[in-house]
C-alpha cells in the first residue's frame, strides 16, 4: 500500500516538474506542522516537541532499526549521562518501589506537577506473581533479581538501565527515567530495590 | 482502565481458584466487551446529530443538508469511509470535523471561533461534533474504507502523518509507534492495535467514533488523537489542526479495505 502511495506521489511530482520531496524535507515539514498544531497546556509546553539527538535518531519504525554504528553512538551518548548515587547506595525500599511501579501519573498536562511521578513499570512489564494486570511491551521482569543475583555489577547495570535505557539499547521504548527527570534519585533507588531485593515480590 | 480492572478482578475473584492467569482475565474482558454490544447509547448522539444536520441554524438560518462531505452536497451515505480527503473549495485536506466546521462557517454563517469552543463533551456540556459525528459515521456503517490518494495534498498529508506517527518527543520519548507500532502487545490488560499493520489498523479505525462506557460520552477520532497525545506527554493537540488531519489521513488510509463499523461501544 505504502509503495503504491509513494509511487503515485512520485509520478505526480514528476509530472509537475518539481524535484522529489526528500525524507528529510518531509520530516522538517512534519515538525513545522506539529509546532503549529499544539497548544501549551499545564506543564506540557511546546518545547516538548524539541527533540534531542536520541529522539531524532529514534523517530523511525521498529522494522527499520538504526545502523549498528549509529546505534552505538546513541548508546555511548546516553551511557555518559548516567549519574550513579554519590554515596554508592543503589538499593532503597522495595515497598516504595512497588508503589512507583504501580503509578502511571506524572508529566501529563492533566497531572499536578507538584506531585511525584510514577514509573508505571507494570504498564509494560510483568514484575510479580500477584499483579496480573501487566503489559507486554517490555520483557517480563519476574524474578529479575533471583535470576541475576545482587552483585554490585548487577546493581550498577540495573540502576543505569532505569536511569537511561538508551545507554544499553538505542531507541528502547522505555523512558529514560533519570536522564529526563521523571523519577528522582531516591525513587530510582526504590525501583532498583524492587527489582533486586531478595524480599521483593519480584523475586518470590 | 480502573473500570476494566475492577471488572476483571471481580470476575477473577468469582471464577478462579488458585493462581490467576492473565489470559483468563483477558478472555473475561473480551466477554465483557461482547456483552456491551447489546445496547449502545450512541443512538442518542446519532439522533441529536441528525437533528443538528437537518435543523435550520446559524446567522443564515440554513441546515447543513447542502454540506459536501466529499461525495456531493448533501450526500451523507458512506461519506465517512472516504475521509479525510482533498476539498477543492477549501484547497486542503479535511477530516470530518474540519469539514463540519467549514460547512457551519460557509453555509450557516457561524463564526469559527464561536463554534470550536466545545470540541468535546464533558460533564454538563455537550459537543455538536460528537453528535454530528455519531450520525454521519453511522451512515457509513457497512461501507468499505477507501481513502482517496489521488491528489498531491492527500499524498502529502499521508506522508506527514506517517512522520508524526513515528515522532518521538517529550519527557517519556513516546511516539504513537511506542504503543501502536508492534503486533500483539498490551498495556496492563489493554490490547494495543498495531496501527501500521492492515488488520489491526482496520479493526481499530473502523470502530471510532465510539461510546465510551467509562466516560459516558461518545468520542470522535479527533478526541481519540487528542487523548493519546495527552498520555504521550505532549501538549494539547488543537482541534482540527493540520497535524490532526495528517495523522488521521495516515491512520485512515492504513485501514483501507476494512468494513466501517462505528459508532462502536468501548469500555
Amino acid at each position: 500500500m505504502k509503495k503504491t502511495t509513494y509511487a503515485l506521489a512520485g509520478l505526480v511530482v514528476l509530472a509537475a516538474g518539481c524535484a522529489s520531496v526528500s525524507d528529510q524535507e518531509t520530516a522538517q515539514k512534519a515538525l513545522a506542522v506539529m509546532k503549529a498544531s499544539f497548544n501549551e497546556k499545564g506543564q506540557a509546553k511546546l518545547d516538548r516537541l524539541d527533540q534531542d539527538e536520541t529522539q531524532k535518531a529514534c523517530s523511525r519504525p521498529e522494522s527499520e532499526p538504526l545502523p549498528k554504528d549509529e546505534a552505538a553512538k546513541i548508546e555511548k551518548l546516553n551511557f555518559a549521562s548516567i549519574k550513579y548515587p554519590a554515596d554508592g547506595k543503589m538499593l532503597g525500599d522495595w515497598r516504595e518501589g512497588e508503589k512507583i511501579a504501580q503509578s502511571g501519573v506524572g508529566k501529563q498536562y492533566s497531572d499536578d506537577p507538584k506531585k511525584p511521578s510514577g514509573g508505571n513499570c507494570y504498564a509494560c512489564h510483568q514484575m510479580s506473581k500477584t499483579e496480573i494486570s501487566y503489559g507486554t511491551i517490555g520483557p517480563s521482569l519476574y524474578q529479575y533479581g533471583k535470576l541475576r543475583g545482587n552483585t554490585e555489577a548487577v546493581q550498577r547495570y540495573t540502576w543505569g538501565k532505569v536511569w537511561n535505557s538508551n545507554a544499553y539499547t538505542a531507541c528502547s521504548n522505555m523512558p529514560r527515567f533519570g536522564h529526563n527527570g521523571i523519577l528522582t534519585e531516591k525513587q530510582i533507588r526504590d525501583v532498583t530495590a524492587l527489582l533486586l531485593d531478595p524480599a521483593s515480590p519480584v523475586n518470590q | 482502565m480502573n473500570r476494566t480492572l475492577k471488572i476483571a478482578s471481580v470476575l477473577l475473584a468469582a471464577a478462579v481458584a488458585g493462581p490467576a492467569m492473565p489470559q483468563s482475565a483477558v478472555d473475561e474482558i473480551a466477554k465483557y466487551r461482547l456483552q456491551l454490544q447489546d445496547g449502545n447509547p450512541a443512538d442518542l448522539w446519532e439522533a441529536r446529530g441528525e437533528d443538528l444536520w437537518k435543523q435550520k441554524r446559524g446567522p443564515k438560518n440554513v441546515s447543513l443538508e447542502q454540506c459536501d462531505l466529499g461525495k456531493g452536497p448533501g450526500v451523507v451515505k458512506g461519506a465517512y469511509a472516504e475521509l479525510p480527503r482533498y476539498f477543492a473549495d477549501a484547497d486542503r485536506v479535511m477530516d470530518l470535523e474540519t469539514r463540519l466546521v467549514h460547512c457551519m462557517v460557509t453555509l450557516q454563517g457561524f463564526k469559527q471561533a464561536d463554534i470550536t469552543k466545545r470540541p468535546f463533551g464533558g460533564p454538563g456540556s455537550r459537543s455538536d461534533y460528537e453528535a454530528l459525528g455519531a450520525w454521519i459515521t453511522s451512515e457509513a456503517k457497512g461501507y468499505t474504507m477507501a481513502v482517496p490518494m489521488s491528489h498531491p495534498k492527500e499524498q502529502e498529508a499521508f506522508r506527514l502523518g506517517e512522520k508524526m506517527f513515528f515522532f518521538r518527543g517529550g519527557p517519556h520519548d513516546f511516539a504513537c509507534a511506542t504503543c501502536h507500532g508492534q503486533t500483539g502487545k498490551r498495556i496492563r490488560l489493554q490490547d494495543l492495535p498495531n496501527l501500521t499493520e492492515r488488520g489491526d489498523a482496520q479493526r481499530a479505525y473502523t470502530t471510532w467514533p465510539a461510546y465510551r462506557v467509562s466516560q459516558g460520552e461518545l468520542r470522535t477520532f479527533q478526541w481519540r488523537l487528542n487523548d493519546c497525545f495527552r498520555q504521550q506527554r505532549f501538549p494539547d493537540l488543537k482541534f482540527t489542526s493540520e497535524a490532526s488531519i495528517a495523522l488521521t489521513t495516515f491512520l485512515a488510509k492504513n485501514a483501507d479495505g476494512g468494513k466501517f463499523n462505528a459508532p462502536a461501544i468501548k469500555r
